[in-house]
């Protein structure tokens, strides 16, 4: 299904990164997944939270730079090949994935993945047919 | 386009050297027999009157500062008695005491008739209406073009700053043709009248003349667009006379320096070397021809180039390139000058990038480093890495592709470059220089 990703501009300071989630915290929000991409400049965090739009108003106040996006979250079976298993289904169809990552969900076997891809509807339709949970 | 005096302003190089050559023999006699001032700064680098033959020997003059009108206030520099000076003009003075410059009749003339080529050049004559709204006062913008506009016999509207509606309004009903006020407030003209829902095709608007302040040509653009109107420089500083030391012509590449009154000179602002047409350096001008205030080699600190080849508009004084900086403003990065404002040139080709940057100079290894700091935005903000840092990239290569240096940029966080109500501080140097 599509679900909604915060991604945050994380300026290449020490401190920045306990600042940003310790925002989140503050506005009572939980995280559920997260991911930070890093370059030499700065990064670009990755959360799911429960409330995004507490979390991104909490991130606009304190002077933080945020987008909301929306983003593909399917189950994969908790085993090896679970993974590798899906993203094939995805390139022999054609998609591409800018960035992906994981976390494992509280309920059942499977692990929920998060993918960026360009068209998300037609993502959803590729593993929908491919058999997969979303 | 028509020419205000052909004489002087197509003469050939030699002819006005002459004049120069000899207005300035006499001048400097002048000037040492009548200003205590000068007579000090001659006597302190050897140089006599008599050493003065022709504008060859100007070099071997001393420079006169902006200092020297504070130590002098308010009247020490005039070189006739105070009955003869029949105005008084001042700067607006942020820094301590104004500035105060005084003019004798003979002086007026001189100012109206530079002010008079600059309109002319415009297409300016007596047909116009000139719409005058640059502050009266003792600022030398109003009353300066003021004098010009009269000169030629156009239609004088005097209105002055301020009460931005009635200057529209006097526009479409006075049938103001020709605008003369600050290229700041141009854009804001236009801006109202476009909100006012006026169209700029039913003014009677078709030239203007801007200055007292730097502008760009993309602001050169923005203004003709707005009020569709041909858009011309003008330059002048108090200290020299006020609006007129130079004025653009038709081809708008260079503005020419009425420079039998006004001899200009490009020199290396350390050194204080006179340097050859073509390359940049402080502008410094000598009056040759003024009573009441005539100066010596002084340094506006105003960066800027001369071209001497004849004009396709047909005159043959020399051109000036719009003042490319302040002296103050230009850095050296390794080797390279470097003005804040052609950095922020750069950043506002982006679109979406605030224009709050800090630049950073620091060296590392002997070697001078540049960082520029930029305030990130949710406009700008992408949610991929890649783009990201093609956005980086894309900053770093025009920066480099416009000042010729390779520069860290930086993006922070918003509202994390300090604002300032004035001039916004925009370099941090942390060179030590031993």
């Amino acid at each position: 299904m599509i679900i909604k990703q915060l991604s945050v501009f994380v300026e290449n300071k020490p401190g920045r990164l306990a600042e940003i989630t310790r925002i989140i915290a503050d506005a009572g929000c939980s995280l559920e997944a997260l991911s930070i991409a890093d370059t030499d400049n700065f990064g670009i965090l990755r959360l799911i939270v429960d409330d995004y739009e507490k979390a991104y108003s909490a991130l606009k106040a304190n002077n933080v730079v945020a987008s909301v996006k929306d983003v593909v979250s399917v189950k994969v079976p908790d085993v090896p090949g679970g993974f590798a298993g899906m993203l094939t289904t995805l390139s022999d169809n054609g998609v591409d994935v800018s960035y992906t990552y994981a976390f494992i969900s509280k309920s059942g076997n499977d692990a929920q993945v998060v993918i960026r891809v360009a068209d998300n509807n037609k993502t959803i339709s590729i593993l929908t047919e491919a058999g997969y949970k979303l | 386009m028509a020419i205000y005096n052909k004489e002087i302003e197509t003469a050939e190089r030699h002819e006005l050297e002459a004049i120069q050559s000899l207005a300035l023999v006499r001048m400097v006699r002048k000037v040492y027999e009548n200003v205590p001032l000068y007579k000090k700064k001659f006597d302190e680098v050897g140089v006599k009157p008599s050493d003065i033959k022709s504008v060859k020997d100007l070099h071997k003059l001393p420079f006169t500062y902006k200092s020297d009108f504070q130590e002098n206030y308010p009247y020490g520099l005039f070189a006739e008695p105070l009955s003869n000076v029949v105005r008084i003009h001042a700067t607006s003075g942020t820094t301590g005491r104004q500035t105060v410059v005084g003019y004798t009749k003979d002086d007026m003339e001189i100012w109206s008739e530079c002010v008079a080529r600059a309109l002319t050049a415009a297409g300016g004559t007596k047909e116009d209406v000139i719409h005058i709204s640059y502050g009266y006062g003792l600022f030398t913008g109003g009353l300066g073009a003021h004098a010009g506009a009269e000169k030629i016999g156009a239609t004088v509207v005097p209105v002055s700053t301020g009460n931005t509606d009635r200057q529209i309004r006097l526009f479409q009903d006075f049938g103001s043709t020709i605008l003369c006020c600050t290229p700041s407030y141009a854009l804001y003209l236009g801006d109202a009248v476009q909100s006012k829902g006026i169209k700029k095709e039913d003014l009677k608007l078709k030239a203007g003349i801007f200055g007292a302040e730097p502008w760009t040509e993309k602001m050169r653009a923005e203004i003709e667009k707005r009020l569709g109107l041909k858009a011309y420089d003008i330059y002048g500083l108090s200290e020299i006379m006020g609006p007129g030391v130079s004025f653009d012509c038709e081809c708008r590449c260079g503005l020419h320096v009425n420079e039998d009154h006004f001899i200009p000179e490009i020199i290396d602002p350390d050194t204080g070397e006179v340097l050859p047409y073509g390359e940049y350096g402080e502008l410094v001008f000598t009056c040759i021809s003024k009573q009441a205030l005539p100066l010596v080699r002084y340094r506006t600190k105003d960066i800027a180039c001369l071209n001497i080849e004849k004009c396709e508009c047909g005159r043959t004084l020399v051109r000036m390139s719009k003042p490319k900086g302040r002296v103050d403003d230009m850095m050296i990065i390794r080797g390279v000058n470097v003005f804040p404002s052609q950095i922020e040139a750069v950043l506002l080709t982006f679109e979406d990038l605030a224009p709050h940057y800090l630049i950073l100079l620091d060296r590392v290894n002997n070697l001078d480093t540049i960082e520029i700091q930029v305030e990130m935005s949710e406009n700008l903000f992408h949610d991929e890495v890649r783009q990201l840092e093609a956005l980086v990239k894309e900053i770093k290569r025009r920066i480099e592709s416009a000042v010729g240096i390779s520069a860290k940029i930086t993006l922070v966080n918003p509202n994390t470059i300090p604002r300032s109500e004035g001039k916004a501080k925009r370099v941090i140097d942390n060179r030590k220089f031993d």
